[in-house]
């Protein structure tokens, strides 16, 4: 019982990083449908940024993720412009090719400019406490909060501000979105900056239970996208959900099937869905 | 017809070329080099059927690459079996598992099959990695025999297993030729261009992309299985991503969609990949800038800017023909540089 709920306390760990990761993939996806693989780049641009200030300019763990936050986004808005803007109107093969060699060329910057050597993150909250008979780290606990506040917070931001109902027409309908005024150049590069900004969220917060190194992205950036499909593609509720239950499926299959194979879970999960459904799960509905 | 000419020239020449070779340049080095991207080039082009000509771009390539790699060298080293006969079983693996996994990906679309692909490139990794005792795991699989002889000839020179390969390659690039330029290769077209308007002309999409899946996969296993005869020690990394994005810069670069573009891409990465040695783990800070400004730029890579300026030069000498060149012309030089591309 006890390594139950810890287990289940954990996959609610590891289920908030990857709904905060999968939120950005699917934001983007609804508006522009790009199956944006250089997402998991970001991911862990994200967490070196957070990493460098913390260690370079002695910055306060916020400060770091604060930071992190702005030139991840900005990267997210450059990618934007730079290269998914010119391929509008290509084929969808065209946009996937482009996302892979954004990747390529992070994780080769990434490896210049800090090493490929696995870093760990300091983290001002390493102190354990007991809550309801578990032992958890107060590292765990805001990774925890944090997503459910930063989830809280894009609920709010795209429900009851004009800029956000933008958004969410725009991923109803781009043509449609057009003509009643919305720029949708700027709502496309909004999209991206909060893409981007979600991906260095979850990376900062995980950053210190996890290891930071070049090739961190991959295996988040697949499962975020088998999340994306387990909920539908461009549904928010769906990314949210599908990641809390790829977190606790990976938790409790770590510990009662084989922590070796932990790591295919995600993957046969979503083999099975596809090849049962192979418009995924749920088809999209808007948000 | 006077390009007809022309282009078997230069075919010929390059024949001629890539078996002159080893005595024009004696250096070992070089000739291993040449060879691998021989390899390379027969997995690029089992790509280039599949994402270039119908469309759909699988990421489980290299996965393949890794099943014909494995089970070349699982059957010699662990079993025993004679090469030539474990040659042959090992691209009957591939192709199996692939005609088994094409059924159900092939039943998603666009980017769905990429991340389908994507996910089962995955797996097919992490499984030869974990699973030590059939695989060996992170340590890989060491001693594969070189191909065996077969009457008088022998392979274990490095010179017989570059025209070894060079045979193969040949091989494969014939057998495409003739299914680029058959009604199949037609068929696979049309389904990139419109899935939908080929099925209501009453093409069998389903049945027509399972064959070029298990086409594709065909082919990756025999390079997968030369690979490990030529290379003599594989591990799990040939079935890791990057090589898919290796393979998939080759294609860009070269042309998707064309019948040159495996080869060029892949000789000119290789060899400037050989000379940029000192970059190593940075190459990527070139190769994947590359791959964007190309797919932005040329959506056809080389061969088919090259391809674009022929047509331009030659619509400049003979203005007439522009009338009759629509867009689905099925003379034979132009289908590939006219048509949509996917």
């Amino acid at each position: 019982m006890d390594i139950l709920t810890q287990q289940l306390f954990n996959g609610l760990t590891i289920g908030s990083v990857y709904s905060l990761v999968a939120l950005g993939l699917t934001l983007v996806y609804g508006i522009l449908h790009i199956p944006n693989f250089a997402h998991g780049a970001l991911y862990m641009l994200g967490a070196y940024v957070t990493l460098t200030s913390m260690l370079l300019w002695n910055m306060n763990y916020w400060l770091a993720i604060a930071l992190s936050v702005i030139v991840v986004g900005l990267l997210g808005v450059l990618m934007e412009r730079l290269v998914f803007n010119p391929l509008k109107n290509a084929p969808p093969i065209h946009d996937k090719i482009a996302a892979i060699g954004i990747l390529l060329f992070l994780e080769a910057l990434a490896q210049l400019m800090w090493g490929a050597d696995y870093r760990s993150m300091s983290t001002p909250y390493g102190e354990v406490v007991n809550i309801f008979g578990m032992t958890v780290t107060m590292q765990r606990m805001l990774i925890n909060i944090g997503a459910i506040v930063v989830m809280v917070l894009l609920y709010l931001f795209l429900k009851k501000t004009f800029v956000g109902s933008t958004i969410i027409a725009m991923a109803q309908n781009r043509k449609g979105a057009h003509l009643v005024g919305i720029n949708t150049n700027k709502v496309a590069m909004l999209t991206f900056l909060i893409s981007g900004a979600l991906a260095a969220i979850a990376a900062s917060l995980s950053s210190p239970i996890n290891l930071v190194f070049p090739g961190m992205g991959h295996l988040v950036i697949l499962k975020a996208f088998v999340i994306i499909i387990l909920g539908g593609m461009g549904s928010i509720p769906g990314a949210i959900v599908g990641g809390y239950i790829l977190g606790f499926s990976e938790s409790l299959g770590a510990t009662y099937i084989s922590n070796d194979y932990k790591d295919i879970i995600a993957f046969v999960l979503l083999i099975v869905i596809l090849s049962i459904k192979p418009q995924g799960l749920f088809s999209r509905e808007g948000f | 017809m006077i390009r007809l000419h022309r282009k078997h020239y230069i075919i010929f020449g390059l024949v001629i070329a890539a078996g002159i070779f080893p005595f024009l340049n004696q250096n070992e080095y070089w000739l291993h080099i040449l060879t691998l991207s021989f390899i390379w080039i027969i997995a690029v082009y089992g790509l280039n059927l599949l994402a270039g000509y119908t469309g759909y771009l699988s990421l489980a390539h290299a996965g393949f690459f890794a099943i014909g790699a494995y089970s070349l060298g699982l059957l010699t080293v662990k079993t025993g079996v004679n090469y030539w006969a474990a040659l042959a079983l090992s691209c009957l693996i591939t192709s199996v598992i692939g005609f088994l996994i094409g059924l159900i990906a092939l039943r998603t679309k666009e980017h769905f099959f990429a991340i389908y692909t994507l996910c089962v490139g995955y797996v097919i990794y992490l499984v030869i990695d974990k699973w030590d005792s059939l695989t060996g795991g992170v340590r890989g699989l060491i001693g594969i025999p070189a191909p065996s002889n077969i009457g008088p000839l022998s392979f274990q020179s490095s010179l017989s297993q570059y025209y070894l390969v060079l045979f193969f390659l040949l091989a494969t690039i014939f057998i495409m030729y003739r299914i680029v330029h058959s009604l199949t290769g037609r068929t696979f077209i049309a389904i990139r261009n419109s899935e939908e308007l080929a099925k209501t002309i009453g093409i069998s999409t389903m049945k027509n992309k399972l064959v070029v899946f298990v086409l594709s996969t065909f082919f990756a296993g025999l390079a997968g299985a030369l690979y490990a005869s030529f290379i003599r020690f594989i591990g799990p990394d040939i079935g890791y991503t990057t090589v898919i994005f290796d393979l998939l810069t080759y294609l860009l670069v070269g042309g998707i969609g064309t019948m040159a573009g495996p080869i060029v891409g892949t000789i000119l990465i290789v060899s400037v990949s050989q000379s940029l040695q000192f970059l190593q783990d940075y190459r990527m800070l070139i190769f994947g800038p590359l791959l964007t400004l190309i797919i932005i730029f040329y959506p056809r890579g080389i061969v088919g800017l090259f391809n674009e300026m022929y047509m331009k030069r030659r619509s400049r000498k003979k203005p007439r023909l522009k009338k009759t060149q629509t867009p689905y012309t099925d003379s034979e030089g132009l289908q590939e540089d006219r048509v949509k591309e996917g």
